[in-house]
């Protein structure tokens, strides 16, 4: 931190103690910030990635003649979409968390093989996924039966048919609804701090907790923080829906 | 293998008492009828008389319920039938065009001879450069379908169909979606194909089309042929009552 910054914010916490900006002059409260930042971002981007894979193979699931299935995924979006998502990270970690193995490296403590980052990033991941699921299966039956007959009468395998055709403009489709749902999705990854999951969230409140003073400025941080993080991510998205726009189609 | 008995004397396309219903609705109500190598073939009559579904079903993009179609010795009615075989050999245009949006209209002419018969990109090429000029669009090939005309489309869906060097081609109302003045330049590729020698089965609401290019004239109503010959005879003395209340509406 350079140090006319922290003289400022020192400064500026003496003349208005309602604004301590500490984590800007005491570097152990510095940490504190950063290691929410990185925490934050890491649930992010697995989470983001993870749903979608989760939302292709769902779709994916769906379109497939077995009817178990289909039944499977439908059950699956059922669930996740229609209870919290704060509930399904308590249900994981608290619930599921009793069940899962456990092992110990020194023979005492008894660590549990998934972390509550990982109950978190899993919770999370399906949660989103489920709304990803509906968003690209909308996206493939956009694509009209006329253009799928038209690949077919031109020799097109089923598969062909799909890695070709249907997908491309499914995804074009899903695009603006994928972007929606991935913003709600970084937002929601501040529930983890519920089940005590170091992110942003969590790093800031403790710091309040601890100095209260800070409180106004940490609220403000937060504010901050993820007005840019979703900033990058619809900028991310939206030059890439303009990178697969196609001329003369759709509006 | 049921494949390839079929020698030059035989019909290219060999209809016999076909019978499709879709649901309680019987469409096809037993029609039968032959198509020399080389013939040019048109179907017209009201709408809803099964014009359409009867190209489909040639194509296989509908299924019979009884009868046979034979295309170049292939049984479509056969459950073993190698669809792939048979629309290597069959190409189809389709009222609305149906061309893959997000490709140019070169790559949709490309697409189907290097995924289905996987000959080399060079090779797929120069065959879809020649064919882009012989519908004359040139100077559109990497134009993409929306920023083409209905006509223009439809001369690069024809040149798409085209492209799997087909044995018979099926156009199902390829003009009932254009404006009086398109009709024109799609007639007039229609008509290079016959000039060549290219088999042709045309669903046709163009009268004078007909009259011209056709070698044959089938007059289809509620499911059955009701009154065919050559133009000539066909036109000037039909003798079902049906065919000549049609007649008088149209020309």
């Amino acid at each position: 931190m350079p140090e006319f910054i922290s003289i400022f914010f020192l400064e500026l916490y003496k003349n208005d103690p309602k604004w301590n900006f500490i984590f800007f002059y005491d570097s152990s409260q510095a940490d504190r910030v950063i290691e929410g930042f990185w925490m934050t971002l890491e649930l992010a981007v697995i989470c983001v990635i993870l749903s979608v894979v989760i939302g292709v193979v769902g779709a994916w699931m769906q379109n497939q003649p077995n009817k178990i299935l289909r039944l499977l995924v439908q059950g699956y979006i059922q669930f996740f979409r229609n209870t919290p998502p704060l509930i399904q990270l308590l249900f994981f970690y608290f619930a599921l968390g009793q069940f899962t193995p456990t092992y110990s490296p020194d023979g005492w403590l008894e660590i549990p093989i998934i972390s509550n980052v990982g109950w978190a990033i899993i919770s999370l991941s399906f949660f989103a996924g489920a709304f990803n699921v509906e968003i690209f299966r909308s996206g493939i039956e956009a694509v009209p039966e006329s253009t799928k007959e038209a690949a077919e009468s031109l020799g097109f395998s089923h598969f062909q048919t799909y890695r070709y055709i249907v997908l491309p403009l499914a995804f074009r489709v899903s695009l603006p609804a994928l972007n929606n749902n991935l913003v709600n999705l970084v937002k929601t990854t501040t529930q983890a701090m519920a089940i005590a999951v170091p992110e942003l969230l969590y790093q800031m409140v403790s710091i309040y907790n601890d100095y209260s003073t800070a409180m106004n400025a940490s609220m403000l941080l937060l504010f901050v923080v993820y007005i840019t993080l979703v900033a990058i991510l619809v900028f991310g998205i939206h030059s890439w829906e303009r990178s697969v726009r196609i001329p003369g189609y759709g509006a | 293998m049921t494949t390839n008995n079929w020698t030059p004397e035989q019909p290219i396309v060999s209809v016999k008492d076909v019978h499709k219903s879709f649901g309680e609705l019987e469409v096809l109500k037993g029609i039968s009828f032959d198509v020399m190598k080389g013939e040019v073939i048109c179907i017209i009559g009201p709408s809803g008389s099964g014009k359409s579904t009867l190209i489909r079903c040639i194509n296989a993009l509908n299924d019979i319920n009884s009868g046979s179609i034979k295309v170049h010795g292939l049984e479509v009615n056969d459950p073993d039938l190698n669809k792939l075989e048979l629309r290597k050999n069959v190409g189809m245009v389709f009222q609305q065009y149906n061309l893959f949006p997000h490709k140019t209209a070169i790559e949709n002419i490309m697409m189907a001879p290097m995924l289905v018969l996987k000959e080399s990109k060079e090779e797929v090429l120069a065959k879809a450069e020649a064919l882009v000029s012989k519908v004359r669009l040139d100077d559109k090939k990497n134009s993409y379908p929306g920023e083409l005309s209905g006509g223009q489309q439809q001369r690069v869906a024809i040149a798409r169909s085209l492209a799997m060097n087909p044995d018979v081609m099926l156009f199902d109302e390829v003009t009932a979606a254009l404006d009086p003045e398109t009709v024109k330049e799609v007639l007039v590729t229609i008509q290079d194909l016959a000039a060549e020698g290219m088999t042709c089965i045309l669903v046709t609401h163009e009268m004078g089309f007909a009259r011209e290019l056709a070698d044959h004239i089938y007059f289809t109503d509620r499911g059955v042929i009701v009154e065919h010959g050559p133009p000539a005879t066909f036109f000037e003395k039909a003798e079902d009552p049906r065919t000549k209340e049609f007649l008088s509406q149209i020309l």
